[in-house]
């Protein structure tokens, strides 16, 4: 029962993420790179106040799967370098990141070398 | 008058139901897909144990992004982005499609100046704001840390 609560809380957290980004794109007709990028910002802005945990202690994958959690982890990268000095402090972020941005780049290119353009349908 | 009045009624109100499904799908593929996305963290934190949870967090951006660019790749995931909207571009899977789709399109432009170009359309501002954020939070911090 107690695996249901959680799980019913990430989709809940997600869902409502993903609503806002919905209304936003509803209401002022913004693309999908600047949705991306709006996320991504709040999710190390957050971080970097220190109110992310406490979302992420609520609804873990709702919050850490969409692009905020992207946000949230290039910004708690740059705060644990800053602890150890402004090399580390610049370079943290990325380096947090390193896991994540190498798949997408390297599977991309992979996936989209190996795929071939169809014609838009829908 | 009365025609006009009606037309503008309907101008008001159509856009509006159509609104509420594409928040609602939003809602519901969104969350889907964070639940997904749970499950795989959580088979990733039993089978390896000692892995942290960052690194098993990491882990689940890996997968989930393999399965965006996978599911792209085989047209899938624009299917389900016509229907979804929010609920299939904020999620990590979205970013990983923002990727493929247009390297995609534009493979048959070459692969240096088509392909690998054109990954970063919309991947391209994401990268450069978040690594610009990050060094800036962490030299703010850094500057707080020599203070405190």
């Amino acid at each position: 029962m107690d695996i249901f609560l959680t799980y019913l809380k990430v989709f809940a957290v997600g869902g409502l993420v993903c609503t806002i980004g919905q209304i936003l794109i509803n209401k002022t007709r913004m693309t999908s790179a600047r949705v991306l990028v709006t996320f991504l910002l709040a999710g190390a802005l957050l971080e970097a106040v220190g109110i992310f945990k406490y979302i992420e202690d609520f609804g873990k994958a709702g919050i850490t799967i969409p692009i905020t959690g992207f946000g949230k982890s290039l910004a708690a990268g740059a705060i644990e370098g800053a602890k150890q000095g402004l090399y580390q402090a610049c370079t943290g972020g990325l380096a947090a990141v390193a896991a994540g941005l190498s798949a997408a780049i390297a599977f991309g290119f992979i996936i989209a070398l190996i795929s071939k353009s169809k014609p838009k349908s829908t | 008058m009365d025609k006009k009045e009606y037309g503008e009624l309907v101008k008001q109100t159509s856009p509006k139901t159509k609104e509420g499904k594409t928040i609602l799908c939003a809602f519901a593929i969104g969350g889907l897909i964070c639940m997904i996305g749970q499950a795989f963290s959580d088979v990733l934190a039993l089978l390896l144990p000692d892995f942290d949870a960052k690194k098993i967090g990491a882990l689940t951006g890996v997968v989930m992004i393999f399965l965006g660019s996978l599911l792209t790749g085989l047209g899938v995931y624009d299917k389900i982005g016509y229907y979804a909207g929010a609920g299939s571009v904020l999620p990590i899977t979205g970013f990983a499609n923002s990727i493929v789709s247009p390297a995609i399109e534009y493979n048959k432009e070459g692969i240096v100046f088509g392909l690998m170009a054109k990954m970063f359309s919309i991947a391209g501002p994401v990268i450069v704001s978040g690594v610009c954020a990050s060094v800036v939070i962490g030299i703010v911090y850094y500057v707080i840390g020599l203070f405190v």
